[in-house]
């Protein structure tokens, strides 16, 4: 009774955060809604006694990667009012995506849809079991999923590696090695004749 | 202890009555830590620089008798702070500008729930215990991060974005030297990790795990932003950074909130690299029946309060850090040191050296194999 009182909170909460998401004008405002929405979700799955993945989620997406998001978002200057031009345009293409969104999920549920597990005892360890399906029966694919990530962090500092620069800088080492012969030559050159 | 509410009223409201009563009797005595935490930061500061510190405002008892010159301090600059006017900039984001600082201070205080201070004595003892504390310190960002957007100030706002750099940055290494310890201990508990150091002063993973102590050390001085990381307080650049457009109980809050968190490293590195609450004269015979009327939580405060002056020490004795060379070693000298410490451990492991590696959960697991 208490777990689902607290399951439709937590559950309006996040309905609410979601539409703000995209109802709000200002996409600061829009990623902190993003955040409660995450935040939210987590709660959801320590009811559903999946506290490794609900902290996991709190401290990877709300921690790591809206913290990026937002430090970009604030140094942007958008100008609000191009954003919401072409709102009935783009309408079509977003409910058309939506819609098939909602058919495959309604679809994956129906036929995946399994009675309730039974409440774990309250010793058992969420992590150890990851862990221990994780380095056995599903240890090729983590594996491949860590070598495609390391493959994409090398790639992305790859393109941020720029080639020696360009323009003109001093280089001390030089400048103190410097002599007068180099830089400067005397000429001995007759005075101009008088007119 | 607890069972008298048990009988009176009903479960829920019992157990929640209860965690209730423990939030209290851990969050009072930490935010009176904090207070004479600033006192004690003045006082030791001056005496390092030859100075007396705070010395007007007294607690004494009977007049005239003034042993606790100073005492009064933290308190009367609390009523200060209460007492002073709030101030939102017109151009502020009100809103946000308000709640900014409760996003600091709700997660560093959050963090305290999981740490046992000894072997019975915590308020929530999960398994996850350490992951969850990374996942409320990675919180703590969010406060400074609104609060310097929101006050619509230049000062603010850079401070800010130094701010979010660091802490992300330094939170990997951090991060990575908690791995080191959970490998170490075999498990994510807090008291599990405590109790895997059983043994002696020599027990403790403070040997094996030397490098990641100092590297999760220095991450924690960063992340909580203190000297001679505090560039997103920088006084001589941008005013005073994050708060510069906060005043009274707002502004407290955010010195609350760092207080609290310099204590939680301070808790955190004892617990995992200095065996918590555990005896220092655990195993030396006569020491350790002299000393076994000692309370484990004295110890666990005692092996804190090393790491509480470390923070002053540091204050008083470092010039601040340029923003590059924080960058530099967080990026390119902690988390490769971390990353081939983690390797190193996991040889230790599989060598099972004693006396730390000879009977963890993962020794025993390899053996049964």
């Amino acid at each position: 009774m208490t777990v689902k009182l607290i399951f439709y909170l937590f559950a309006a909460i996040l309905i609410f955060a979601a539409v703000r998401v995209i109802t709000v004008r200002n996409p600061v405002h829009a990623a902190l809604y993003l955040v409660l929405a995450f935040f939210t979700t987590s709660g959801i799955w320590l009811i559903l006694q999946a506290e490794f993945l609900a902290i996991a989620l709190v401290l990877v997406y709300v921690g790591a990667v809206m913290v990026l998001f937002l430090f970009i978002l604030m140094m942007l200057d958008i100008n609000l009012a191009p954003l919401r031009e072409n709102f009935t345009r783009y309408l079509p293409v977003g409910l058309t995506v939506s819609i098939l969104i909602f058919v495959e999920m309604t679809l994956v549920v129906k036929v995946l849809s399994k009675p309730a597990p039974a409440d774990l005892p309250a010793a058992s360890s969420n992590i150890q079991l990851l862990g221990e399906q994780l380095y056995s029966l599903y240890v090729y694919p983590f594996e491949i999923a860590a070598v495609i990530l390391l493959v994409a962090m090398i790639a992305a500092i790859a393109l941020t590696l720029r080639p020696k620069r360009w323009s003109k800088y001093r280089k001390p080492e030089q400048q103190v090695n410097v002599r007068r012969q180099d830089r400067l030559r005397l000429i001995n050159m007759p005075a101009e004749p008088k007119d | 202890m607890f069972d008298i509410v048990y009988q009176y009223l009903p479960y829920p409201l019992a157990y929640s009555l209860i965690i209730l009563i423990k939030i209290v009797l851990l969050v009072v005595p930490l935010m009176v830590a904090v207070a004479y935490y600033t006192l004690a930061e003045r006082k030791i500061i001056g005496f390092m620089q030859i100075r007396i510190g705070p010395n007007r405002v007294n607690l004494s008892i009977i007049p005239g008798l003034n042993l606790l010159r100073g005492f009064g301090q933290p308190i009367a600059d609390a009523f200060k702070l209460m007492f002073k006017e709030i101030i939102i900039p017109t151009n502020a984001n009100r809103y946000l500008f308000v709640i900014a600082p409760t996003l600091s201070i709700a997660p560093a205080l959050a963090a305290w729930a999981v740490i046992p201070f000894s072997e019975t004595l915590w308020v929530a003892n999960i398994n996850a215990g350490l992951l969850y504390i990374l996942a409320m310190t990675s919180l703590g960002v969010y406060g400074i991060l609104i609060a310097g957007w929101a006050s619509n100030s230049k000062y603010a706002f850079l401070s800010t974005m130094r701010f979010a750099a660091q802490i992300v940055s330094y939170e990997i290494a951090m991060g990575f030297s908690l791995v080191g310890v959970l490998m170490a201990a075999g498990s994510l508990n807090l008291s599990e990790i405590v109790a895997a150091q059983q043994g002696s002063v020599f027990h403790w993973f403070w040997i094996p795990l030397f490098p990641l102590l100092m590297i999760y050390f220095i991450s924690g001085v960063a992340e909580t932003n203190r000297s001679p990381f505090d560039v997103a307080e920088g006084e001589s650049e941008i005013v005073a950074g994050f708060h510069v457009e906060y005043s009274g109980m707002l502004f407290a809050a955010f010195f609350l909130a760092e207080y609290a968190n310099m204590i939680l490293v301070a808790a955190l590195t004892t617990l995992l690299f200095l065996g918590g609450w555990l005896s220092p004269f655990q195993g030396m015979g006569v020491l350790e029946q002299w000393t076994a009327w000692i309370p484990a939580p004295f110890w666990m405060f005692a092996k804190m309060s090393i790491f509480m002056l470390l923070f002053l020490w540091f204050r008083a004795t470092f010039p601040r850090y340029r923003y590059d060379q924080i960058m530099r070693l967080g990026w390119k000298v902690f988390i490769p040191i971390t990353l081939v410490w983690i390797v190193v451990v996991g040889l230790f492991i599989l060598a099972q050296l004693p006396p730390w590696f000879d009977s963890t959960p993962i020794t025993t697991a390899l053996a049964s194999r």
